[in-house]
């Protein structure tokens, strides 16, 4: 049998984008969440848990663009013009929050060491709310013409895009304060607790509206899960059901974590995180279900868009050496710098 | 000429692709000069290799980190912008991409976190293989990028899908070794060395001049001036490589560049050139019969074709190219001087005492960067109107996106990089101009940083004292 060498460039492209999402994922929400330290001391320790560890995270971004062009190259013709706005959006939220990590330790007048510490909290939300304004923009369709993008320059403008840059936004936030419960100790842990438990709320109602919406704005994704605004069709949701389920079961289960007040019986402060975690995971997992296999929903299929098996085939003798040494050093760096972060701490300090 | 997608998207390219060629340029050698420096301390046990390597270090770990933050923004273009070529390329010269965002990412996770961090973490031999690692990485990189290029100039071993219309590759050794890429990729690799140790030199001169020299500052100057003289008469054998591997692919090109009016069997050097009414569109000053010395190669009775062979929808623009490919020559031709200048005064012992030559070599330490961009400039103007020579014209390559969201996009550009680069430029010669800090990084406080976060190992503040004392 031949190797189906799109799919397999699908499933790395896939595991990368999902490592992308959760590990920038979480700093960038504690980026947002800075806006609610109430010292600089309490900012420095924000920071100083995602220090170590933020500009590895965000490494894997270019294997979502990088691996992109070079495996599906039809696919990225299209989606990137069609995303021009909200692509440079991104980069440039993202260079400016990159930098400011360092340039906010670096400024000493109030006024630069103030235009810095905004940079970086907006350059994180702006670069959440860029990347759900796109995972939206996928969901409802591009508009494609003799393979090519055909639409305008702000197609991927629409309610439902807003609705999911938000839900990202908020998804990063849960992230980042659940990180903050497991990095943290004290009056911080106490205050990432309660902002855990309203980005959970808003983490909920985003999944349900967002969902709702779909059905609204595409019909393929319904009919994929056997719903429409008419009927259910449980004969194909059975089988699907306990992605959604598992997703709702750890949502109960976090919020009870999080709720519970710490002490002798409470659970761990890893398990937050972990369970934060595991809810974008099943959310991941539920959009491959709605897409797959589709890389241009609904337009192009991995197949469809793939580079010809030559230049996939050497591709992949290069990934197959490098991405097991990326992830096994990723993983030595988080335990490397296990533990929670002091206050005063930070290498800056 | 109007302000399409099309102009605008060039304009783009060449704005944010100069910006990101400034960082490599400059680590890539200084990554060679810092395994040079830790070799020697080992070898020598002469602390003052030590001490040259713990200042450099911090300077090239801002620089590789600007590298990096604009080197993001490239692999992201080539779909916003070029989306048609992209596709049709794709699955030629992705895959060379693909192992340079493979490379980097080796490089950016492993060694460079060791080099910048593990100074007292991990041993001295150790610890050398990382520098040489990230060195070696650091070319390995450009060795990728490059062969991406060079294919663009002088496409060999694809062929064209008849259904689709896109490039695939029939041999991958002559796409990855296509014609003009030994050229080529020792061409760059010089002008990273050179581009370095310019700056080298004018830090040591800046010192020299501002009565702080040190024995580091010593050996510093010494090495680049060494350095110059060197590498320099290399560097511009390479180009004239270059130039004769242009000559034979892309004969458009070196007409352009050499500025030639009519074919001819013999031509002259044009030495410089200015726009006039004349049939050719310029006049100059020439000197004759200069090309049986310059093209050795070519064959007796070979016409060597000028501007008029091609029609004007095949040529690059002129003037650009021929002027940037002029000033880059200029700045090899000072780059030399300053090279064998500073070998004099080293061997009059001069080379520590301020004067003249420490005045010249401050402002020298720009001639590599001007070369690099102009040479760029050169080899990319003169590809056009292609973007894959001969195969894909650049008005087919664009995306379908409108002329104001590139204008958004580049003004978006210029601004942000105007603000970010500033600053750690600023910085970054701050470090480079200060007196001689060789603390080692991560001395000052706990660390608290991952191996790979090049930010990191800088960590005072940027805005000296007397910033602040000035600003109230
Ligand atoms: C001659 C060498 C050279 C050239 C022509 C280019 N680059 Fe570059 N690039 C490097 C040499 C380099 C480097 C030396 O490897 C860098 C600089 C600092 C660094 O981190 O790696 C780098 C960084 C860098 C990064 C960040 C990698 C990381 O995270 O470590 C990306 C994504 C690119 N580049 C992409 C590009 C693209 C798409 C280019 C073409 C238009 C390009 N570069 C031209
Ligand atoms: C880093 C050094 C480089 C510099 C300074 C540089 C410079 C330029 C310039 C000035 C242009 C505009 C030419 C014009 O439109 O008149 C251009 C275009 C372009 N270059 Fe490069 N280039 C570099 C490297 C590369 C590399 C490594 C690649 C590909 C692997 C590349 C691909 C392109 C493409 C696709 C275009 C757009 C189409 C075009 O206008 O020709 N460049 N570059
Ligand atoms: C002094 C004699 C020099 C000559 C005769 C020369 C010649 C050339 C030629 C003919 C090209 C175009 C190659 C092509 O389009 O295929 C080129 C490109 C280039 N040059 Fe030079 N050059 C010289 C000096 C320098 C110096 C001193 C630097 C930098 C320090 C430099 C940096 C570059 C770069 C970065 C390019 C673009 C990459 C490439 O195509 O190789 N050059 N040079």
């Amino acid at each position: 049998m031949a190797i189906d060498y799109p799919l397999i460039w699908a499933f790395i492209l896939a595991i990368g984008v999902m490592m992308y999402v959760l590990l920038d994922g979480f700093d960038l929400g504690v980026g947002m969440l800075t806006t609610r330290a109430r010292s600089d001391e309490e900012r420095n320790m924000m920071t100083a848990t995602i220090e170590p560890v933020w500009d590895g995270n965000e490494t894997w971004l270019i294997i979502g663009g990088g691996g992109l062009f070079a495996a599906f190259p039809t696919a990225y013709a299209i989606i990137m013009p069609a995303f021009y706005l909200p692509v440079l959006l991104m980069l440039a939220a993202l260079i400016f929050r990159g930098v400011a990590f360092e340039f906010r330790h670096k400024a000493v007048r109030p006024l630069t060491k103030r235009f810095w510490n905004g940079a970086f909290a907006g350059g994180s939300f702006a670069a959440a709310f860029a990347q759900g304004i796109m995972l939206g923009g996928m969901v409802q369709g591009i508009a494609v013409e003799d393979g090519a993008f055909a639409g305008g320059a702000f197609d991927w403008l629409t309610p439902f895009t807003l609705l999911t840059g938000l839900s990202v936004a908020v998804g990063y936030l849960l992230l980042g304060a659940c990180w903050l419960v497991l990095k943290t100790e004290g009056e911080m842990f106490l205050r990432a607790r309660k902002w855990g438990l309203a980005g959970l709320v808003g983490v909920s109602f985003c999944f349900f509206a967002v969902s709702l919406a779909t059905l609204a704005v595409d019909a393929s994704i319904g009919d994929r899960w056997g719903f429409s605004m008419q009927y259910i069709d449980f004969a194909t949701l059975l089988p699907l059901s306990p992605v959604p389920l598992t997703g709702m079961a750890l949502c109960i289960w976090l919020a009870r974590d999080l709720w519970m007040k710490p002490g002798v019986n409470s659970a761990p402060d890893w398990r937050p995180f972990l369970l934060a975690t595991g809810i974008f995971i099943t959310g991941y997992f539920g959009i491959g279900i709605s897409l797959y296999p589709y890389i241009v929903p609904f337009e192009l299929t991995v197949w469809d868009a793939a580079a010809r098996d030559n230049a996939l085939g050497l591709m992949l003798v290069g990934a197959a050496i490098m991405l097991p040494i990326i992830l096994i050093y990723t993983a030595y760096v988080y335990r490397l710098f296990w533990g929670k972060v002091k206050p005063g701490d930070g290498y800056h300090a | 000429m109007e302000l399409d997608a099309l102009l605008l998207s060039r304009l783009q390219f060449a704005f944010v692709v100069a910006f990101h060629i400034l960082f490599p340029a400059f680590t890539i050698g200084l990554a060679a000069f810092l395994a040079v420096c830790e070799g020697l301390w080992l070898r020598t046990k002469n602390d003052v290799f030590r001490r040259l390597y713990l200042h450099w270090v911090k300077i090239f770990a801002l620089a590789f980190a600007m590298g990096v933050v604009s080197g993001v923004v490239m692999s992201y273009q080539f779909g916003t912008n070029w989306s048609v070529f992209s596709e049709i390329t794709g699955s030629v010269i992705g895959p060379l991409l693909g192992y340079e965002v493979l490379t980097a990412f080796f490089l950016e996770a492993t060694f460079l976190g060791v080099m910048l961090f593990g100074w007292n973490k991990v041993g001295r031999t150790l610890h050398f293989v990382a520098t040489c690692a990230v060195a070696i990485g650091t070319t390995i990189s450009a060795f990728w990028i490059l062969s991406a290029n060079s294919w663009m100039q002088t496409p060999d071993g694809f062929a064209v899908d008849a259904a689709t219309g896109n490039l695939y590759a029939t041999d991958w050794m002559k796409v990855i070794f296509n014609p003009s890429f030994p050229s080529r990729l020792m061409h760059m690799l010089l002008a990273a060395y050179t581009t370095t140790a310019a700056v080298v030199l004018a830090a040591g001169a800046w010192q020299v001049l501002k009565g702080r020299t040190t024995e580091p500052t010593r050996w510093q100057m010494r090495m680049a001036a060494g350095t110059l003289a060197l590498a320099m008469p290399v560097q511009i054998f390479a180009g004239h490589w270059s130039g004769e591997v242009a000559h034979k692919h892309q004969p458009a090109k070196v007409a352009t560049i050499e500025g030639w009016c009519t074919s001819a069997p013999v031509q002259g050097t044009v030495l410089v050139a200015w726009p006039d009414n004349s049939e050719c569109g310029h006049s100059g000053i020439t000197v004759p019969g200069t090309s049986p010395y310059l093209f050795p190669n070519v064959k007796d009775g070979e016409i060597l074709h000028g501007l008029d062979a091609w029609p004007k929808s095949d040529l690059p623009p002129m003037w650009i190219v021929f002027w940037s490919f002029r000033i880059m020559v200029g700045c090899g031709l000072g780059m030399l001087a300053m090279g064998l200048w500073g070998l004099f005064l080293w061997w009059r012992n001069r080379l520590d005492h301020p004067g003249l030559f420490h005045m010249a070599a401050v402002p020298a330490g720009g001639l590599g960067f001007l070369a690099v961009v102009t040479g760029w400039v050169v080899a990319e103007v003169g590809r056009q109107p292609y973007t894959v020579y001969g195969v894909l014209r650049t008005v087919d390559s664009v995306s379908p996106v409108s002329a104001g969201q590139v204008a958004t996009s580049l003004l978006v550009f210029m601004v942000v990089y105007a603000i970010i680069f500033t600053a750690g430029v600023v910085y970054m010669a701050r470090i480079a101009t200060r007196g001689f800090d060789d603390r080692p990084p991560g001395a000052s406080g706990k660390e608290r940083r991952a191996p790979g976060s090049p930010l990191g190992a800088v960590d005072e503040p940027a805005e000296a004292p007397d910033d602040i004392v000035a600003a109230e």
